[in-house]
């Protein structure tokens, strides 16, 4: 489990991210391209007459692409804004600006028939296997509730067929057609989320924190199930996880959000081994490593919280705890740009290689 | 462990907790054996209900009801705390051995504020005035890495963030300067950056103060970074215990290989798949026969499901204790074909043994 060391090809030769408006992925046209998408959740004080008093800066301003066939890391730490984006993709929310096109067509304005039928397209396993399975209903009914809803599979023997078999893709046993969710493991359960998300074969799935509340013996078979899954379909994912080492194991790209904005983006071999921005870099110092053979580096830990998004800091919002942080920061807001790394970044003084390795980044090349 | 160096601080000897529940008998803590040495870290590592928490609730007496059944000994400095009366272990509890939670936020109580807490943990030990408490309330906030405590004494927990209401818990652990700390997943409800501010802060702590820690988690990384010893669980049990360069270099439990190599890694290969732990872990009601482990384990024989394994220490390494019935040099060529990247399978047929059909 050693990380150190070993040769790697020089940085600059390490380029594989392409996205934005202008550099499309050269592999066709994206699946999904999310543009200056923005949502702000009014504060309001008031109980008959209510009045707005201000606005929690939840995402603000993000954009990103979704490659057809990738899966895409979102990372961050509690209220970065990464699970607010994933609901705006869904339209489970509904953006306060931007637009997430799909398959070319802007969808953060469809209603009724069309967004039903955009819905079939793209599906989401959520964290909490407990909350978000009905406990009334019966393993079978559940999974099978997106053929009734899109009207599909009509026949009962027809549905209870589609049904079983996607229990036996996931890795359930077909004879609990007629079991009931608390009769399942976590595990189990998050098997029965995740067939329920493919019953529609979805061109896009999103997975947020799915295996946060699973034991890591139970969290590693939903992650090679998640991985099989994706191979075999061909999926489009959008993973969301606040463990670093999970997104490493599961994504081709990863995006780092802090506060509502993306501060870096790009392959995750380049975004791990090279972080540019000093808050990717951070975040990967502060990963525990599950080997006492690593010698310990003084590592070079943020100070002090992440700070509200209702009152965010001026320009550069990662400012106030950033170690390398001066004046341009505080006044000129940067723009994600490419690195000699190949990742974008939205820094003014990305860090050297050097200084990753300084600041304890146990996964440097 | 079975030798009892003199300065041991706590000594855990054939622990049994078991409830009485409307279903059965959960057997949570099933023979377990331990000790902690002053000033060192002691890391108990399992997953959800291998009993990791009941053994240490138990420690502080905090497991006693109608329906629990308690045997064994827990031995501090020589007393038996199981044996105690509860007022007198009330005097031990939060004094000389303090406990901090998961959960901060479920650990204070909001409607007070966080000064009103430390002083209430401070006098309930120490015979000093109010004010004085006071005094060394904001001291101990502020010796736990809280900005302006002068002013943030006076605050609710609500007003304290996640990471600032676990670094008041750690305050008010601290409050009576105890000999042993107990962290139950101190980290677990934090994110990655706040969550090395509190390991890296327990660890200073340790230093200034001398104290011992047991820490309770179900993160490898976390233990390999804080723990000088390390217990692996598993359902109610002690399955492997050793220093934690020897448990993270020469594992020898098939739990522990199968908890090392179902964690994915920072720098590790994306193309390797991890390889999980079949199947769930038991009901403690009916736990299996045998090795409670084997219809989870990959290299179970047909004799494992009748022969129940004692954590016996290594001949080469007589602090390292494992509970398992394979022999010694077999589990050494199994972890050998583990670590060149084989599945489990082709470990077995490379050693020459079949596995259990299941």
């Amino acid at each position: 489990m050693s990380t150190e060391g070993g040769a790697q090809p020089p940085p600059a030769l390490v380029r594989e991210d392409h996205d934005g408006p202008q550099q499309r992925a050269p592999t066709g046209e994206p699946l999904v391209e999310v543009r200056d998408l923005v949502k702000h959740f009014p504060i309001t004080r008031g109980i008959v007459v209510q009045r707005s008093i201000g606005a929690v800066r939840a995402v603000d301003g993000v954009s990103f692409d979704v490659a057809r066939g990738e899966t895409l890391g979102i990372v961050g730490e509690t209220g970065c804004g990464k699970s607010t984006t994933a609901r705006l993709m869904m339209r489970l929310l509904d953006a306060t600006s931007g637009e997430v096109r799909f398959e070319g067509q802007d969808i953060t304005r469809l209603r009724g028939a069309r967004l039903k039928a955009l819905r079939r397209d793209m599906q989401m396993i959520f964290q909490d296997p407990y909350s978000s399975l009905n406990p009334r209903k019966t393993v079978g009914s559940i999974i099978g509730e997106p053929f009734a809803i899109h009207g599909l599979e009509q026949g009962a023997g027809g549905r209870k067929r589609a049904v079983q078999e996607l229990m036996e893709t996931v890795g359930l046993n077909p004879e609990h057609y007629n079991r009931y969710p608390h009769e399942f493991s976590g595990g189990q359960r998050q098997r029965i989320g995740v067939a329920r998300a493919l019953a529609l074969k979805p061109k896009l799935l999103i997975a947020d924190e799915p295996v946060s509340a699973l034991d890591v013996s139970i969290q590693a078979q939903v992650l090679n199930l998640l991985r099989d899954l994706q191979r075999s379909f061909g999926l489009t994912v959008v993973f969301i996880a606040h463990d670093l080492s999970v997104v490493r194991h599961m994504c081709d790209r990863v995006a780092v959000m802090y506060l509502g904005k993306i501060v870096e983006i790009g392959g995750g071999d380049a975004l791990y081994g090279f972080p540019r921005h000093p808050y990717t870099g951070a975040l990967l110092a502060a990963v525990p490593v599950a080997d006492p053979g690593v010698p310990r580096r003084e590592r070079a830990l943020l100070s002090g919280d992440v700070p509200s998004p209702a009152n965010p800091p001026s320009a550069c919002r990662f400012h106030t705890r950033c170690p390398k942080a001066q004046d341009l920061c505080k006044t000129e807001e940067p723009q994600l740009r490419e690195q000699d790394t190949g990742t974008r970044a939205a820094c003014h003084f990305p860090l050297s290689h050097e200084e990753v390795v300084q600041i304890g980044v146990r996964s440097a090349g | 462990m079975s030798e009892a160096p003199a300065d041991a601080l706590l000594r855990v000897e054939d622990l049994h907790v078991s409830f009485a529940t409307e279903d059965g008998v959960v057997r949570a803590v099933d023979g377990i054996t331990y000790q902690v040495q002053r000033g060192r870290t002691l890391g108990i590592v399992g997953e959800s209900g291998s009993g990791k928490t009941v053994a240490s609730l138990t420690t502080l007496g905090l497991t006693r009801s109608k329906r629990s059944s308690i045997s064994g000994r827990v031995l501090f400095e020589g007393r038996d705390l199981l044996a105690l009366p509860e007022a007198e272990l009330r005097a031990i509890r939060g004094n000389e051995i303090a406990m901090i939670f998961q959960d901060p936020l479920s650990s204070l109580h909001p409607f007070y504020r966080v000064g009103a807490q430390l002083i209430e943990a401070i006098r309930v030990h120490r015979d000093v005035s109010a004010k004085q408490a006071r005094t060394r309330a904001i001291e101990l906030l502020g010796l736990v890495g809280i900005p302006d405590p002068q002013r943030r004494v006076d605050e609710y927990p609500h007003e304290f963030s996640g990471g600032m209401r676990q670094r008041a818990m750690i305050a008010m652990g601290l409050a009576n300067e105890p000999k042993l700390l107990i962290a139950d997943e101190p980290t677990t409800a934090l994110d990655v950056t706040v969550q090395a501010q509190i390991l890296a802060l327990l660890e200073r702590l340790q230093r200034e103060l001398g104290m011992a820690i047991v820490i309770i988690t179900h993160d490898l990384g976390v233990v390999a970074e804080m723990a000088d010893d390390v217990a692996v669980m598993y359902a109610g049990r002690i399955v492997e215990t050793a220093s934690a360069a020897s448990l993270f270099a020469d594992p020898e439990h098939p739990y522990t290989w199968g908890l090392l190599k179902s964690i994915p890694t920072l720098a590790g290969s994306r193309e390797e798949d991890l390889l999980p732990i079949p199947g769930t872990p038991p009901s403690l009601i009916r736990p299996p026969s045998g090795c409670h482990f084997h219809p989870r384990c990959p290299y179970a024989q047909p004799d494992h499901s009748r022969i129940d394994p004692k954590l016996e220490p290594l001949t080469g390494d007589p602090a390292h204790h494992v509970a398992c019935l394979l022999a010694p040099d077999l589990r050494r060529r199994l972890w050998a074909e583990l670590q060149a990247g084989r599945m489990p399978e082709q470990a077995l047929a490379a050693v020459g043994l079949q596995g259990e059909p299941s």
